[in-house]
Order: structure tokens, then sequence, then C-alpha cells
């Protein structure tokens, strides 16, 4: 079993820049697209992923003794929907407007291959409280990367944030489309990679000067 | 010895050279277009002359700025992005604003071609997706159309509904109203005095450039004849109301941006296939999509989605229809 030596700091960080869900692992690409057409989805969206994922990792990491390796991946799922359920039944009922839209892709939260990918390497390998600080990273860094893709998409294509207009004129439709998702991930990856080139160059150089 | 060394040149081929470049192609496709845009400021006036400038330099600039930010070389004189605005300024409608046009240039030249690598690399042609993306993100005035009544000195025109429109909404019947007999309706069709994209009314101007793109051997027959082929015989079939074999191809062919889109997009060399027998494949998928999005879709034209929607299909046809490698022996199924 590798044990992580990171200190908890360092592994909410990772999950938030480093390994970012969406712009660095390019996984659960799906709810980035369907759901980020305003910002009150994603908000939404991202918060039910954070809960989720801590709640998963935290849970996979308290019974990670008992799980027998064979029959890890159903015990998984049980867990990952169990939380999925809840988050889906309490949005049913707080925050019916918006689970209108985006219900189904809160259900399809069970899906994702990031909250699967974490407890399948991370959290059944490692205590308790790196477990958790691994999931609360990795779902505020999905939470981050809706707020910036559906931010662009609601001002863009509807000149408006949080439902309230902003910016008068004929909007970009095209961008509160599924195909403007795809231009909005698809720039935001390409310019988070440019600046993370960015900085590592800036990185050596300091370093070869030192 | 040494003096003689000189004499001789070794070089890589091709050791014969012609003066035909990139750079030559891009201006001759832009002068083979020159007639019909000039037909498209006869008929549209001082707006068709506004929205075609507006993509022009704008295309050019951006291109310009995007390659000098990335410190790339800068190819703004080989033509590529001047025919780019050229042919999106020809695609869109004559009255629009003066943003949409700018947007959709730099979304041809920065998204579709340089974000793609640049001239060659691009996957679809850049000119078409500009557009695609223009329909779609303001649809509204997108599909204002101007009759052509403003013969350069009118200041406004009439809005109108284009041919295919009319044909696609009301029928045939409402369309020989609006033009009289049926071979005044092939004659405003045929010299393109008629509600359109700017650049694709005028089919005998367009047809002109086209023979001298033939001619000089820039573009070869098999994609436009297939297209064009592909049409009229669908609209033959399919184009009459109820029964089959009643339909006229002949509005099919000299409506929408057909010709503009066989001769001058469809030909694309990055983003049609290479191979004669491919051509041909892509020539008969385009027409194909083409009268399924006239028939049976949504909007009244389909020139722009079918070209892009092969451009997809461009490098899987190549692969299909390559040829075998002579004296090479065909790995055996295991």
């Amino acid at each position: 079993m590798a044990h992580t030596d990171k200190s908890n700091w360092e592994l909410i960080k990772n999950g938030m820049f480093s390994e970012n869900t969406i712009f660095r692992m390019a996984i659960s690409l799906c709810p980035s697209i369907a759901v980020t057409n305003s910002l009150k989805n994603g908000f939404f969206m991202g918060v039910a992923v954070i809960f989720v994922q801590t709640m998963v990792n935290l849970t996979v990491s308290l019974i990670r003794n008992f799980i027998n390796p064979k029959i890890r991946i159903p015990i998984f799922m049980l867990i990952i929907a169990g939380y999925v359920s809840l988050i889906d039944m309490s949005m049913a009922a707080f925050a019916r407007p918006v689970y209108k839209q985006i219900g189904l892709y809160i259900q399809l939260i069970v899906a994702f291959a990031s909250i699967f990918a974490r407890a399948e390497v991370f959290a059944v390998k490692n205590k308790i409280v790196p477990s958790v600080a691994d999931g609360f990273g990795m779902g505020v860094g999905f939470f981050l990367a809706m707020i910036v893709i559906s931010f662009f998409r609601e001002l863009l294509g509807k000149g408006a944030l949080w439902g309230i207009p902003i910016v008068p004129g004929h909007p970009l439709l095209i961008m509160i489309l599924p195909a403007g998702g795809f231009f909005a991930v698809g720039l935001l990856m390409g310019f988070f990679n440019w600046m993370d080139m960015k900085l590592t160059a800036r990185k050596a150089a300091q370093g070869t000067t030192r | 010895m040494e003096a003689k060394r000189d004499q001789f040149i070794v070089s890589v081929s091709p050791h014969v050279r012609d003066e035909e470049s990139v750079r030559h192609i891009m201006w001759s496709v832009s002068a083979a277009l020159f007639p019909a845009l000039l037909a498209s400021f006869w008929f549209f006036g001082p707006k068709a002359i506004f929205v075609t400038a507006l993509c022009i330099i704008s295309s050019v600039l951006s291109e310009y700025i995007f390659q000098k930010a990335l410190n790339r070389k800068i190819t703004i004189n080989d033509g590529s992005a001047f025919l780019t605005g050229l042919l999106l300024g020809m695609n869109l409608p004559p009255s629009l604003p003066f943003y949409v046009p700018i947007v959709g240039s730099v979304m041809a030249v920065v998204i579709v071609k340089q974000l793609f690598g640049g001239l060659g690399y691009n996957i679809f042609n850049p000119a078409l997706l500009g557009r695609a993306f223009l329909l779609i993100t303001w649809p509204k005035a997108m599909t204002i159309w101007s009759a052509p009544t403003a013969k350069l000195t009118g200041l406004d025109a009439v809005t109108t509904a284009t041919p295919l429109g009319i044909l696609k909404e009301e029928g045939v019947g409402k369309l020989m109203e609006e033009f009289g007999t049926k071979s005044d309706l092939y004659m405003s069709l045929l010299t393109g005095e008629r509600a359109g994209s700017l650049g694709e009314t005028s089919a005998i101007l367009l047809l002109l450039g086209a023979a001298y793109l033939l001619y000089k051997k820039y573009i070869t027959w098999h994609i436009p004849l297939s297209f064009l082929a592909t049409v009229g015989v669908l609209a033959w079939v399919f184009g009459g109301k109820g029964t089959l074999f009643t339909g006229d191809p002949v509005v099919h062919l000299l409506s929408g941006g057909l010709i503009l889109g066989a001769f001058f997009m469809a030909t694309d060399y990055v983003t049609c296939p290479t191979i004669r027998k491919g051509q041909i494949i892509f020539g008969i998928g385009c027409g194909a999509l083409t009268m399924l999005i006239r028939l049976k879709g949504g909007f009244p034209e389909g020139v722009m989605f079918a070209i892009l929607l092969m451009n997809c299909f461009a490098p899987l046809i190549d692969r299909g229809v390559k040829p075998d490698l002579f004296g090479a022996v065909k790995e055996k199924k295991k």
C-alpha cells in the first residue's frame, strides 16, 4: 500500500490545480459541457460534486481495511450511489428550479470517472484525513472549473450572470448551445496549458540562474 | 578542380519548377471570384461592399495579430487569409450589423485555421465554418435577405426571402408568382438578380470564374461535377410534390450557394480528399447531404453544412480509396 507523503494542503492544491479534473486530467467532461450554460447550474453542480467526492473518499478510507479487493468496485459503486441519492433528493427538495434543469446530471455523478478514480487510486490506500483532503481538493478543482466555464458561457451566450442581465445587445447564442460548450472548454484548457507552460519555463529559468 | 565543383548543383527533387505557388493559386482564385463579387455590389449596393471589405480586413488583420502574438512566421502575403475573408463575405447576407462579419472572420481565421496549425492543417473550410458559427450565433440577423434592387445607387433594399426559402415555405407555385414565367425564373437565377448571400447569386459569373480555374487546372472537375450531378438527380427524383421524378433540377442547381460551394469551397485543397476517386465520393456525399437538408431539413439551404460534414470524412475517404502499392504484398489476415 502506497501511503501518500504529501501534506494535506498539498493534496488539496493538487486536486485544485495540478490534477484538475477537467482542465488537466480531461475526465468528467460530459457535465462540463452539459450543465455549464449558466453560472447557477455550474455552481450547484460543483457543490454537489464537492460533497459526493469528499464523502466518498471519507467512507472508502474508513472501511478500506474491510473491503475485499475482489469486490471493491461494486462496493465503491454502492457508496457513490448512496451519496448521490442523498444530494439528488436534497436538491430536489431545496433547490427545485435548478434541479429541474440539471437533475439528470446530478444523478449521473454516479458514473463520474473522477470520483471513482480517486476512491480507487487514493482513498482505498490512505488514512482518513489525507483522503478527505484529496477528495475535497478534487471536488473544489471541479467546482472551480465549472464556475470558470459557466461564467464565460453565460456572460457571452446570454449577456447575463446568475440570471441577471449585464451586457445589453445581441449575445453570442452559440455559447449556451452544446457547440459553445466545446469551444469554451477547449479554449480554457488551451489557456491553462499555456499558462502552465509559461510558469514552468519561468521556474526553470529561475532554477538555472540561482 | 576547385572551380569545377560549382558547375554541378546537387539538390533534392522536384527539379522542374513552375511559377505556381500557394500564393499564386490563392490570388488566382480570388481573381476568379471577382466578377461575381462585382455583380453583388451592383445588386446589393454599398452595404455589400461594406460587408466584404470588413470580412477581408478583419481576416487579414486577425491572421497577422495571431501570428505576431505567437512569434510565428507571418503569412498574410500568401493570400489565404484574404481568400478566406472574401469567401466568408460572399457567403453572408448583404445587410448585417458591423460586428457580425468581424466575429465570423476572427472565428474562421483564428479558431478554425490557426489553432489547428495554420494553412494546410485545418480540418474544416475556414470560411464555411465561420459562416456556420454566425448562422447559429445570430440566426435572425443571418437570415435577413435583401432584394437585389440597389443597383449601386439605391441606399436601402427591401427585405425578402431567398428563392430556396420560398420554395421550402410556400412551394413552387409561389416561386412562379414572384418571378413570372419559368424562363424568367431561370434567367434571374442565372444572372443573379435574386435575394441571397452576397456572392452566391450570380450563377453565370461564378461559372465564368470556375471555368478559368478549371482551365488553369487549379481545380479538377471531379468534386464540382459529382456534387452538381448528385444534386440535380436528387432534385429531379425527390424534388416534386408527392410524386417522384417531377422535381425541377434547374431551380435547385442554380439557387442557393450551390455553384459557389461546389466550385470554390468544396474544392479547397486542404479539406477535400486528394485522390480522384475519393473526390468523386466526396462530391456525391456533399450533393446527397445538400438535398437531404434542402428537402427534409430545418434550413432552406444545405450546401454549407453538407460541405462541412463531408470535410470531416475527407481523411477517411482518402484512406478508403488509397491505391495498392505497386509490388507490395498484402498482409494476410489471421
